[in-house]
């Protein structure tokens, strides 16, 4: 899922701070699944919000919604009806979600609750990690379904390099060593013959590197 | 009819004093200058008369510990200007390939020969840690893009170099770094990708680099590579505590730490350069091992003592 990291609620006073009507709009995508931009959410920052501006003696009107998605036009249209009544949208969805609601609504400010983090995994309750750099061209299969890009902290091909310590990153002894998990893992599936193989410079143009990038499914669009 | 002499230099891949020096069969002596924290050349000049007579080559870091310096290239240089031969460090941390390249290309215009293809220190560790890191291409594939641009005269897409760049190429190994199970594939890797030399993390821990030298040996390695041990002198007892803490895969056995904390502060770097003396002296019974690098960390003064001292000098002429 695309991880999210709730914006400090000072922050998003001070976004609301020349309105007094606005719409907060939650996700009931994947910012729902990691507990950042959901209908619960939307509610907890909405109070907090609405506190927040009574002792500042300027109470603010605050419209709660969650969309099914805020990256679809068929849920982002539905703020359509009643967005020209309010003034601004605070949108707790990740960066997709609040850029597609201004790209709707373009009379509207549009802004962040939340700050993508990242595509990761729920390791366990409340902790998620990152996986997946979304790089556009994956390797998964030659590095024991490990990836080296992501969870390298020098996303190096050839590892570990020399600051790999009993297991952990030099980074911080939190970060387990990409490659300590790729070897583990090669050496139980009994492939460290890949291990030795020489990976070609890596073609960045898939990633996000060869500039914004874009799907075109012809068998869907027809 | 070409010489002798010519014909082997014709074999040579670089012509760097350095790579004459291991072709010749000669135990090669590298030390390393760091570039000073600022625009003035003067400190490097300092360094460099401590090194001068006493290597083949002397590595010039790139902006080693993620902490901003004077570039390798322009230490090189000062270095050359010493007469000494710079042997050039280049991380992939900070330049993406193109980059990378285009300063392989002015360094060997300016007659650098020596190269160390190096990962760098992640920049969190260093003064700027906002900073962006790159690692667009990692060192293995720095050592094999050079060495492709070296010997098939080529760039990576093919198109042909108006000048091959002279590199006699090299990277860093660490024998002493987890999980030891792949320490020697991993050099196997570095060889292939067309690693020349190899210069090895300090070594304390005897035991465990003969340990290595055997299984590199056992791989015929070394006769693929030249290995140069890396030796460096240890100031004090807290020092070595300090190394043996907080830098990754340095192993420095406890008896080692015990013997310098034995001697009164005074006398500390005295026995450190004593150990370092010894160390290069049992490095050259191992089989495999074709030189030492002098790590004499902002210590230079000291290299020419313990090169000295080592039976190392004076340095042939090649």
């Amino acid at each position: 899922m695309i991880t999210g990291d709730p914006k400090a609620l000072e922050d998003i006073v001070a976004m609301a701070e020349p309105h007094d009507k606005i719409i907060l709009a939650g996700c009931h995508g994947c910012v729902t699944v990691c507990r950042a931009g959901g209908e619960k959410e939307v509610q907890v920052l909405a109070s907090a919000l609405r506190l927040a501006r009574e002792a500042a003696g300027r109470p603010i009107e605050i419209k709660e919604v969650c969309l099914e998605r805020q990256c679809d036009p068929e849920y982002v249209e539905l703020l359509r009806p009643y967005i020209a009544d309010y003034e601004a949208v605070i949108s707790i969805a990740c960066g997709a979600g609040v850029q597609f609601l201004a790209e709707h609504h373009n009379k509207t400010p549009i802004f962040p609750g939340l700050n993508t983090t990242f595509i990761g995994v729920a390791e366990a309750q409340g902790v998620w990690s990152e996986r997946c750099q979304a790089c556009g061209d994956c390797i998964l299969h030659l590095t024991g379904g490990i990836c080296p890009v992501t969870r390298c902290s020098k996303s190096i091909f050839h590892g570990p390099c020399g600051g790999s310590v009993q297991g952990h990153c030099e980074l911080s002894a939190d970060i387990p060593c990409a490659w300590q998990l790729i070897i583990d893992r090669l050496e139980s599936l009994d492939r460290m013959d890949l291990y030795e193989q020489l990976h070609p410079m890596k073609g960045w143009r898939t990633s996000r590197h060869g500039g914004p990038r874009k799907i075109v499914r012809e068998d869907l669009t027809k | 009819m070409s010489t002798p002499a010519e014909k082997t230099s014709d074999l040579l891949k670089s012509g760097s004093n350095l790579e004459k020096i291991l072709a010749a069969g000669h135990f090669a002596v590298t030390a390393e200058c760091g570039p000073p924290r600022g625009a003035d050349p003067e400190p490097m000049i300092e360094k460099s008369a401590h090194i001068k007579g006493n290597v083949d080559a002397c590595n010039v870091t790139d902006n080693q510990t993620s902490v901003v310096r004077m570039s390798s290239l322009a230490g090189c240089v000062i270095l050359q200007q010493q007469g000494i031969e710079p042997l050039m460090q280049m991380v992939v941390r900070d330049r993406n390939r193109i980059a990378l390249q285009s300063d392989l290309l002015g360094a060997s215009a300016l007659g650098i020969r020596n190269l160390l293809c190096l990962s760098g220190d992640h920049q969190t560790f260093g003064d700027d840690p906002q900073a962006k890191n790159v690692h667009d291409i990692d060192s293995i594939q720095w050592i094999n893009l050079v060495r492709s641009m070296r010997d098939e005269g080529k760039f990576p897409s093919g198109k042909k170099l108006k000048g091959a760049p002279k590199m006699f190429i090299g990277c860093a190994a660490n024998p002493f770094a987890d999980p030891y199970a792949i320490r020697v594939p991993r050099l196997a890797l570095k060889v292939a990708a067309g690693a020349d030399f190899i210069q090895t993390q300090c070594i304390f821990n005897l035991d465990k680099f003969k340990t290595y030298m055997a299984d590199v040996v056992a791989r015929g390695l070394h006769k693929k590579t030249a290995i140069l041990a890396g030796v460096t002198p240890i100031k004090s007892a807290g020092m070595a505590r300090f190394m043996a803490k907080n830098v990754a895969g340095m192993d420095i056995p406890a008896d080692l730490i015990k013997r310098v904390a034995a001697a009164p502060k005074e006398k500390q770097p005295d026995v450190g350069i004593d150990i370092a003396v010894e160390t290069i002296e049992q490095i050259q019974a191992i089989e495999g091992v074709a030189g030492v690098h002098v790590m004499a960390i902002e210590w230079e003064a000291k290299v020419h003592e313990i090169v000295s001292r080592a039976g190392l000098l004076p340095r042939p002429t090649v």
